[in-house]
């Protein structure tokens, strides 16, 4: 094992003060309590409930789950051993990237979270926000701080928003759940345009950085693109303006009906004219308080965390030679860096067969040693349930690909047809309608066949086990939707979501395919793609110029015939 | 979901204190399935959720519900798929759940 050999690295990210250390102590200490209330009966499971989203812990179909923040999806290598060490010693030997960027272990016995929490506070992590109507993790481009991309390194700004939503008195107890992304490019890989909130980080006519501020995005039964709430913020009234399009949503929105208490709805039903006005009214009162300015120094203090690693100089920008193999994974996994003789890699938890998303303790540890030897002792987790090395030397990567063959994660299909999105679904969740899970593994085996799968080019299929959709099939190229007829499950195709900075909301084919269908119709839907494509179109670009007709016609002409 | 269900029944929740599927079997608890109570008209199965609901103060299990299931062959199943996976385990991995360990 490589472990026994690598000393773990500090990467260059945020670590917790003594405030921050106190307050995730208080916090297991306070859950502890609660737990211990709940089982000698001081406290009802109606009481308890929300105290344990609060805290991830969910009960789902099988056991309690705990859903562990992984703030804008980065992770040192010291966490990802000390979640190796959790699943091996408190869950099943395995836990499952999520996303929202986030870990889920599905196995978890309600006694032993109070140890668990205090197990991941000495690796400065918690699961405080990960569920109930608040504020939620924080995510963001996972390509932050490696990319020459970006105006600058998104992730200060993401951890600015987390100290300011966390425990925040007057957005504790929202009327739904409310997720912001962050990004610095104008390529959106963090989906910023699906969140409830969204900041880009952008240069305005004066070149001066600021940022341009999403709302009203979100999946579930009510999918919505956002709206732009304003083109530019500058820098210092960035959380004054958060503040106040929370504060517009946490007092105008309903709190009447589940379904209609996402800023989606409340910015889709005033219509975002009205809801530009009302948060500027509240953004000028904020202004003219001023108890919301982000002092420079105070960013500055926390951009220093983030610095850039001393990369090394002289490196030779030459991709080294290491056969076949390696060049595919190099040609669809690895992306450039900024800095000459390195790269970024993605690590797709997606070998076709596997669970999207899940990984070993053992792999786990082997990650956490790679990212060590060779990533400055850092990976980022995708919403995309990948994992991503942000930065390796080119001449390390055939031996980066080496250990990822060991681990079965070396498969060259970032952003391919089998790099396939898929919620936990009826296996496990309690919330779900249909499997996901075995729909993933099974398309993943259908299309294996690499030489095909770079003939279909970049194609995300989302499948999601119910309407709340977190397997975000409305963001899909193609998206599956899981639901109930009557105890058995049905799927439904729905074609040309995007998730990406060409958003957009998929259209529902029409009724469901049965389990053994399902495979077949998406078949006939990509076959559709190969015939009527024209030079350079992606899977998307087809359906957008030709629309749904001849792809829904192959869809249920053999559905029907058979 | 008690309303909806008009043929045998059983009744389950989750232990409190490690979320383990429980399966109601007399006054008690199985854990798996094959050995829990089948209730054969509705009055019986919501007599068993009753009695269970008022069992909720000794906080020993959580969330108590009844569900549909069938006579297959004399082997009891679930009629619908949730609880099909919930009696056995997450299909994907065979490894956990009840389903580990029986052949």
């Amino acid at each position: 094992m490589l472990n026994t050999l690598v000393k773990p690295i500090a990467p260059n990210m945020y670590r917790y003060d003594e405030f921050d250390a106190q307050f995730v102590g208080e916090r297991v200490n306070q859950f502890a309590g609660q737990v211990a209330r709940r089982l000698s009966g001081e406290l009802t499971e109606d009481q308890f409930k929300p105290l344990r989203l609060m805290n991830g812990l969910y009960l789902q179909l099988h056991a309690y789950m705990l859903r562990i923040a992984v703030p804008y999806g980065t992770l040192s290598s010291k966490q990802m051993r000390k979640l190796a060490h959790i699943a091996r010693t408190y869950d099943k030997g395995f836990g499952h990237f999520t996303t929202r960027t986030n870990l889920q272990f599905n196995w978890i016995k309600l006694v032993d979270v109070p140890k668990i929490l205090r197990e991941l506070a000495d690796v400065e992590m918690h699961c405080i926000q990960t569920s109930g109507n608040c504020v939620r993790n924080v995510t963001a481009d996972q390509f932050a701080g490696a990319t020459d991309e970006e105006i600058e390194d998104p992730r200060p700004l993401a951890e600015i928003i987390r100290q300011w939503s966390s425990l925040h008195p007057e957005f504790v107890f929202l009327a739904r759940k409310f997720k912001i992304a962050v990004g610095a490019t104008e390529k959106d890989r963090a989906a910023l345009q699906w969140h409830d909130m969204a900041v880009q980080v952008v240069k305005n006519d004066q070149g001066r950085v600021g940022y341009k501020v999403m709302a009203g995005g979100g999946m579930g039964r009510t999918p919505y693109i956002a709206h732009v709430m304003r083109e530019f913020v500058e820098r210092e009234d960035i959380l004054a303006y958060l503040e106040a399009v929370l504060r517009v949503y946490n007092q105008d929105s309903r709190r009447d009906n589940i379904h209609k208490q996402r800023i989606k709805i409340l910015i889709n039903t005033i219509g975002p004219e009205e809801m530009r006005r009302r948060v500027q009214r509240e953004f000028e009162e904020l202004k003219r308080m001023g108890t919301l300015q982000l002092p420079q120094e105070e960013l500055d203090r926390i951009t220093a965390y983030f610095a850039a690693p001393k990369f090394e100089t002289g490196l030779s920008d030459a991709m080294p030679d290491a056969g076949p193999d390696f060049a595919n994974w190099v040609k669809t996994n690895v992306y450039k860096h900024k800095a000459p003789g390195y790269a970024i890699a993605t690590i797709t938890l997606k070998t076709p067969g596997q669970v999207p998303g899940d990984a070993t303790a053992a792999q786990m540890d082997t990650i956490a040693d790679l990212m060590d030897q060779f990533s400055l002792g850092e990976v980022r987790v995708t919403h995309e349930q990948n994992l991503v090395l942000p930065h390796v030397r080119k001449k390390d990567l055939p031996a980066i690909y080496a250990k990822l063959k060991e681990l079965d994660f070396a498969s060259p299909n970032s952003g391919l047809i089998t790099d396939i999105i898929a919620c936990p679904g009826l296996d496990y969740c309690d919330l779900a309608n249909a499997r996901s899970i075995p729909i993933a593994q099974k398309l993943a085996k259908r299309f294996e066949n690499l030489a095909r799968q770079h003939e279909i080019g970049e194609l995300k299929i989302k499948i999601s086990g119910c309407i709340n959709a977190c397997g975000h099939h409305h963001a899909g190229h193609i998206g599956i939707l899981g639901v109930d007829k009557k105890g058995v499950e049905f799927y439904q195709l729905v074609l040309g979501g995007s998730g990406a900075e060409d958003a957009s909301v998929g259209t529902i084919m029409g009724p469901g395919f049965g389990e053994d269908e399902i495979g077949d119709a998406v078949e006939r839907v990509v076959n559709v793609y190969l015939a009527e494509r024209k030079t350079g179109e992606r899977f998307l670009d087809t359906y957008r110029r030709i629309g749904m007709e001849k792809f829904k016609a192959a869809a249920y002409q053999e559905a029907v015939a058979a | 979901m008690a309303h909806q269900n008009h043929g045998l029944q059983m009744l389950t929740a989750n232990r409190l204190r490690d979320g383990d599927v429980l399966y109601r079997k007399g006054d008690g608890w199985v854990l798996m399935l094959g050995e829990g109570e089948v209730y054969p008209d509705q009055g019986s199965a919501e007599a068993a959720l009753a009695a269970a609901n008022a069992e909720l103060t000794r906080n020993e299990f959580v969330a108590p519900y009844l569900f549909e299931v069938r006579d297959v062959n004399g082997k009891i199943k679930p009629v619908k798929e949730r609880e099909i996976i919930r009696a056995a385990g997450p299909t994907v991995h065979p490894h956990t759940g009840k389903q580990a360990g029986q052949s």
